[in-house]
């Protein structure tokens, strides 16, 4: 629609300007927000006091804390740890996926068993699970495997066969398997009912229609939840001293300053090994989810911001100097933006900070 | 059915693309269809057109199984849909068998359906690739073709997310034919586009019909059903109320309800 238009506006929308097109900017003086001021300057000091504190503070040992960190004992336990999360969230997820087909099947029996499990895993505790996994070479001296009733082809003995290493990645992974089972459902039924029916129709078999079409797609729901529980997973191996297994970073830790009398300056250290690997799994679940993001929700890749309000970009509707004013509702339902003068100086034009 | 006297003095039985007997579903009490009867000819283009609820788009979809018949008969290219038939009594049919049947009817979808975490270029190839198992280069070959032939060559790799409506329906028609089909079936192809992108789908199918495609439509779109098609199916209640020259349907309609159905959308 041209500024020269000879439509006459209709009532409801904002009518086009005569003559140029050119409209005034708004040119108002900011909304002061002083308490946002205050409040601030109040936090930041307090933080640094404790930090201040903290630095001289005797009970923290921060000599000690730096000749642990870097301990073999403890690098190797931090490993240790590493590997037990890996392992037995790579075992969950697989896990997870099968119980989930399993509670989406229409069979009664199949389905049922599938509830069945999440009810007993989600049920109790994994402290007390982990304990019973530890047990089980009391519970099962030997392992059979052959034709039930009859004399079994291979037979070894639990204890021989399973280490506790491997008994806390089994432990550790059927528990976490009921979570994953629910992230992938809900990430399976998100997906529209439309997509399966357009592979169906294509002649796509069923695993062709689940690896191809739904579960890339449902992989968007599924991936926050799951970064969430590799982070938790990592915190929960702590609890592998309950098999026991006492090679993990924080049971490591403990028995160090079991003999050194000085537990703090270890704590310390096991957490800044903790937080270092959750830092890393946060940027790399950030580059899953760009990944999985393709073709849905992103922007045009050529949308270009017009020169004339270079502040201006994302979501908000570009309105450029010489076109007239269109009042559109933007996407998202964010207020329509009037254009920002250019000398107004550096103001962010977040969408909260417009009115 | 059709007899070809192939000169030899034998007579071959030619089977109707599709042959619909008595074809009835119901969705628990519901009774959508009740008792379909038609036939489509080889080449045909056929509309289907009725009101809301009429049960047209079940009946599209009961030609390629996605829908489960509760009774009656339906086959396509003289080969009954969904079940085997044994010495009179019915088989159903395994999922694998089903599938390689919809192999050859390409199925057009109101909501377009495309792969949304796919380029236009990878949904017109998914299908070729992975059902058939065609190598790759030659899939991408016929695959630009087709996107050639929709108007759409320069879009191939675009996501389904930065094209219109009407272009995406144009891709989902490329990636329907990309299964080389003998019939194709569209269910509402332009009820889901603005107004002003239906003509550039409706171009693509008609460009289609004169290629001789058999097609059944399920449409709105009355001057396509006048201009294209060779029969028209007016549907009502899970019925065909009329069926016949698309030309004397719409302008001399024999049924009281054909006539207020079409004094309404006309």
């Amino acid at each position: 629609m041209s500024s020269n238009d000879p439509i006459r506006p209709v009532a409801g929308a904002t009518p086009p300007p005569e003559g140029t097109g050119d409209t005034e900017p708004i040119k108002a003086i900011r909304l002061r927000h002083p308490w946002r001021n205050v409040f601030a300057v109040a936090l930041i000091i307090v933080f640094v006091l404790f930090i201040i504190d903290a630095a001289g503070r005797p009970a923290y040992d921060w000599p000690a804390v730096a000749q642990y960190v870097f301990d073999r004992r403890i690098t190797q336990a931090a490993l240790n740890t590493l590997q037990l999360t890996v392992y037995s969230m790579v075992l969950a997820i697989a896990l997870g996926v099968v119980l989930a087909v399993m509670r989406l099947t229409p069979n009664p029996v199949v389905k049922s068993l599938a509830w069945f499990y999440l009810w007993i895993f989600r049920g109790t505790p994994v402290y007390v699970q982990l304990v019973f996994w530890g047990l089980i070479s009391i519970i099962y001296q030997s392992i059979d495997i052959g034709i039930p009733f009859l004399e079994p082809w291979y037979s070894f003995e639990t204890n021989a066969a399973l280490n506790t290493f491997t008994l806390a990645i089994i432990g550790l992974a059927l528990n976490e398997a009921a979570y994953m089972a629910e992230i992938v459902r809900a990430g399976l039924l998100s997906v529209d009912k439309g997509q399966d029916e357009a592979a169906t129709a294509l002649g796509m078999s069923w695993f062709q229609t689940m690896s191809r079409v739904v579960l890339p797609q449902s992989m968007r729901v599924i991936i926050p939840p799951t970064g969430n529980e590799v982070i938790s997973m990592l915190k929960t191996t702590s609890l592998v001293t309950a098999v026991p297994y006492s090679f993990d970073l924080y049971t490591r830790s403990r028995d160090i300053s079991a003999e050194t009398f000085n537990p703090i300056p270890m704590l310390i250290v096991a957490s800044i090994w903790y937080l270092f690997f959750t830092s890393i799994l946060m940027v790399g679940q950030h580059f899953l989810e760009k990944r999985f993001a393709r073709g849905v929700g992103d922007r045009q890749p050529d949308r270009k911001v017009s020169t004339q309000t270079g502040a201006i970009t994302g979501t908000l509707p570009v309105i450029g100097g010489n076109q007239p004013t269109v009042v559109r509702p933007a996407p998202g339902g964010t207020p329509p933006t009037p254009p920002q003068p250019r000398d107004s100086g550096p103001v962010d034009l977040g969408p909260g900070d417009a009115k | 059915m059709t007899d070809v006297n192939t000169g030899a003095g034998a007579s071959v039985t030619i089977p109707p693309m599709v042959l619909a007997d008595q074809v009835s579903k119901s969705f628990g009490s519901n009774e959508v269809l009740k008792g379909i009867s038609l036939e489509v000819k080889r080449g045909e283009v056929m509309c289907l057109v009725g009101p809301s609820g009429s049960g047209k788009s079940t009946f599209l979809r009961c030609i390629n199984h996605l829908e489960v018949l509760s009774a009656g008969r339906l086959s396509v290219d003289g080969e009954l849909i969904g079940y085997r038939e044994i010495s009179g009594k019915l088989y159903e049919m395994a999922p694998k068998e089903a599938a390689r049947q919809r192999r050859d009817i390409g199925m057009v979808f109101q909501r377009f359906n495309l792969f949304p975490h796919m380029t236009a270029l990878q949904n017109v190839m998914e299908a070729p690739m992975r059902v058939k198992g065609l190598p790759k280069a030659q899939v991408e070959q016929s695959a630009l073709g087709l996107l050639a032939r929709v108007g759409l060559a320069e879009r191939a790799d675009y996501y389904p997310a930065h094209l219109s409506g009407g272009q995406q329906q144009r891709v989902a028609i490329a990636r329907a034919l990309a299964m080389e089909p003998k019939l194709m079936l569209f269910d509402e192809p332009t009820s889901a586009l603005d107004p002003e992108l239906v003509g550039e789908v409706l171009d693509v199918m008609k460009g289609l019909a004169k290629s001789g495609m058999t097609m059944i439509v399920v449409t709105h779109e009355m001057g396509f059903a006048r201009e294209v098609a060779d029969s028209l199916v007016f549907m009502d209640g899970g019925v065909v109320v009329e069926a016949g020259d698309p030309d004397e349907i719409l302008t001399n309609p024999q049924h009281r309800r054909t006539q207020a159905f079409l004094s309404k959308v006309l």
